[in-house]
């Protein structure tokens, strides 16, 4: 039976742990690892007319930045260190974007790093990693 | 490079608007500006709203030609504005959203946005004016008017994205100047020349209405506003529209010339809380006033029918219902298929469907609001002067609720600055289309604009409002000519659509897909 794990990347330090985590796991366990990158985004969100015309090539460029500066040498870099890995870039609200995924690769599951904002912070805003582990359908890891 | 450029041209902007006033001299600029430009503000009012007489109220032909057209079309779609409420709906929340897309305009955006060019003053000034010229009978033609104009934009909207142009780079540029030209010109050889004669003649009254309703007017009234509640007559800014003018379009110059977009984006999330604050402080006053609202509701059935000490009579009182609701909503004049265009989607008619949403918040509820407190506060007074338009609101307001009148304030200067923007947008589409594109025909059009935002903050109300309303609803006629041609494709399009809905062919998507 094959498994399926994602790991959510944003580039910064702390996903670079989670990244690494997850990497050891796959490499030990022979399994897929879905290297999964959420551009900030709202379906709702109020834009000026001049957003709006510019916003598909704004999304271009923001996916083109997200392949060559995040996901591109992530998956490179696994694949030399031969794990089965496989980048995917979305738009959309993080939290559920990466259950949303996980959903859709059939993963068993989600790793991702904490955000290390501060305590008022995610009290007002919640986090990404506690929305997550309320929402998600499969097992949440979270490295610190 | 560029960025340098375009620091020089807001330098410039200011300096030629400085320049444009003489001498700066204290008292009497504002005098001299109305006085210069009244003139050709009367003139164009004037040849707009040629009026014949019905029942003894002149009735501008313009008026019925906006009616009879969303009548005409909400019964050729066989009452779309209500069948397919219910389906806009779902496409706004997004059931027929394909994740894929997610980052593109979603059917939620492209509404927000073209609804934050139209809520605005009209909803809160013009109802005033409707109010106190036709009396709460008024507002029962506002609120059918408004009903109708779904239909309307249903039509423009679909065609808006049907005829977009869409460029290698992937921008869209979407609006009547594109469906009256490449539309017509799909019908017939003879009806391209005509198609491109209506589309020029569409930018043209679009460049103006930029300048008149979408620019002057929201200048003048926000300083109207701005001014009563400083102290009225004995304001330190009373004389000084020149000065707010300047303000405002250095504002105004560092958004569109300057690209500072952050302003705009800042306005942008700001004005949808501007107008929940405004909807729920007069819904609390109708709720104050509770005992109060089936006699306003009885008076404007009432005075709807029988309409005494109005001039006009019942006519008289219809003609204000509509004519405020078509400025307020701007249903059959083609400016929201310009914002409306830019959504992504396959499927034209959806954005049809969506747009439906626009007329419905801005008349049927936002305007029924603000009259609704006007007659239950009893501020509403055929002797009141009507050119005093948002103060009317605002002391309708104040009657309840004593502070509000500097929230108003902050929410009418917020509703006319991002109108501005967004008219600002209307109005270079229509003028590159008629110049080409290029960096000197934008920089001259931007100046242009600014300088009718310090002609609009200096003028009397009066010429200012027939100024305004002449230039938007100018654009009425060739927009709703050209779409009678179109209408078969819009039914064609209808078509395929509602029978793959109905037969369930529509791929929902996400939490959407598991409720079906």
């Amino acid at each position: 039976m094959s498994k399926v794990l994602l790991v959510g990347v944003d580039c910064s330090k702390c996903s670079n742990r989670a990244l690494q985590y997850a990497a050891d796991r796959a490499e030990v366990s022979k399994v897929q690892l879905i290297v999964t990158h959420v551009i900030d985004w709202s379906p709702f969100s109020f834009n000026t007319p001049q957003e709006n015309e510019e916003r598909h090539k704004r999304r271009e460029a923001e996916l083109d930045r997200a392949h060559k500066e995040i996901i591109d040498p992530i998956v490179s870099e696994l694949r030399e260190k031969s794990i089965f890995a496989r980048g995917v870039i979305r738009h959309g609200h993080p939290a559920e974007t990466l259950s949303g995924v996980a959903e859709e690769f059939g993963a068993t599951n989600i790793i991702i790093g904490k955000t290390g904002s501060s305590k008022i912070k995610t009290q007002l805003f919640g986090s990404v990693a506690n929305t997550l582990v309320q929402i998600s359908k499969v097992p949440v890891t979270i490295v610190p | 490079m560029q960025k340098i450029k375009t620091g020089h041209s807001i330098a410039l902007a200011i300096l030629l608007l400085a320049a444009s006033l003489p001498a700066m001299a204290n008292d009497g600029i504002d005098a001299r500006i109305d006085e210069s430009i009244r003139p050709y503000a009367d003139a164009v009012a004037g040849f707009i709203f040629s009026s014949f007489p019905v029942a003894g109220v002149q009735i501008p032909f313009v008026l019925v030609w906006l009616i009879f057209a969303a009548t005409l079309f909400t019964f050729y779609f066989r009452f779309i504005n209500f069948r397919a409420f219910k389906h806009g709906f779902q496409l706004v929340r997004g059931d027929y959203s394909d994740p894929l897309a997610a980052g593109e305009v979603t059917h939620f955006q492209a509404l927000a946005t073209a609804l934050s060019g139209t809520v605005g003053l009209g909803n809160i000034a013009g109802v005033a004016v409707a109010v106190s010229l036709g009396g709460p009978g008024a507002t029962f033609w506002m609120i059918l008017a408004g009903l109708l104009g779904m239909s309307s934009k249903f039509v423009e909207c679909t065609l808006g994205v049907k005829y977009r142009n869409e460029y290698t780079d992937g921008s869209v540029s979407g609006g009547p100047m594109y469906y009256l030209s490449k539309g017509l010109a799909e019908r017939s050889e003879k009806l391209k020349v005509l198609g491109k004669i209506l589309a020029i003649l569409f930018a043209i009254f679009c460049v103006g209405g930029s300048f008149g309703g979408g620019n002057m007017f929201q200048a003048n009234q926000s300083f109207t506003q701005l001014v009563s509640v400083t102290g009225g007559d004995a304001s330190w800014l009373a004389d000084k529209g020149w000065l707010f003018g300047v303000i405002v379009a250095a504002l105004v110059g560092l958004v569109v010339i300057g690209g500072i977009q952050g302003i705009a984006r800042v306005t942008s999330k700001i004005v949808p809380l501007m107008a929940v604050i405004y909807v729920t402080a007069g819904v609390i006053i109708i709720i104050m006033n509770l005992t109060e609202v089936p006699a306003a509701f009885a008076s404007i059935i009432s005075g709807a029918f029988s309409a005494e000490g109005i001039a006009g009579g019942v006519v008289g009182v219809l003609f204000q219902g509509f004519k405020r609701a078509a400025f307020s909503n701007e249903a059959g004049i083609g400016s929201a298929a310009i914002a409306h265009s830019a959504v992504k989607t396959s499927r034209p008619v959806t954005e049809g469907f969506v747009a439906l949403y626009e007329p419905f918040i801005d008349t049927v509820v936002v305007c029924t609001i603000t009259a609704l407190v006007i007659i239950i506060t009893g501020t509403w007074n055929p002797s009141v002067d009507p050119s005093q338009g948002v103060a009317l609101t605002s002391a309708a307001f104040e009657s309840n609720i004593s502070w509000f009148p500097w929230v108003l304030t902050v929410a009418v200067l917020l509703f006319a600055f991002s109108t501005m923007i967004s008219w600002s947008y209307y109005g270079l589409k229509a003028w590159t289309y008629l110049f080409g594109e290029s960096l000197i025909t934008d920089v001259v059009y931007k100046l242009l604009f600014l300088f009718f935002i310090v002609v609009g903050s200096s003028m009397q109300l009066g010429s200012v409002i027939d100024f305004s309303d002449a230039m938007i609803f100018a654009m009425a006629f060739p927009n709703i000519l050209g779409i009678y041609f179109l209408l078969p494709v819009v039914r064609k399009e209808l078509d395929e659509y509602w029978s793959d809905y109905k037969a369930g062919k529509l791929k929902k998507f996400g939490k959407a897909a598991n409720r079906a």
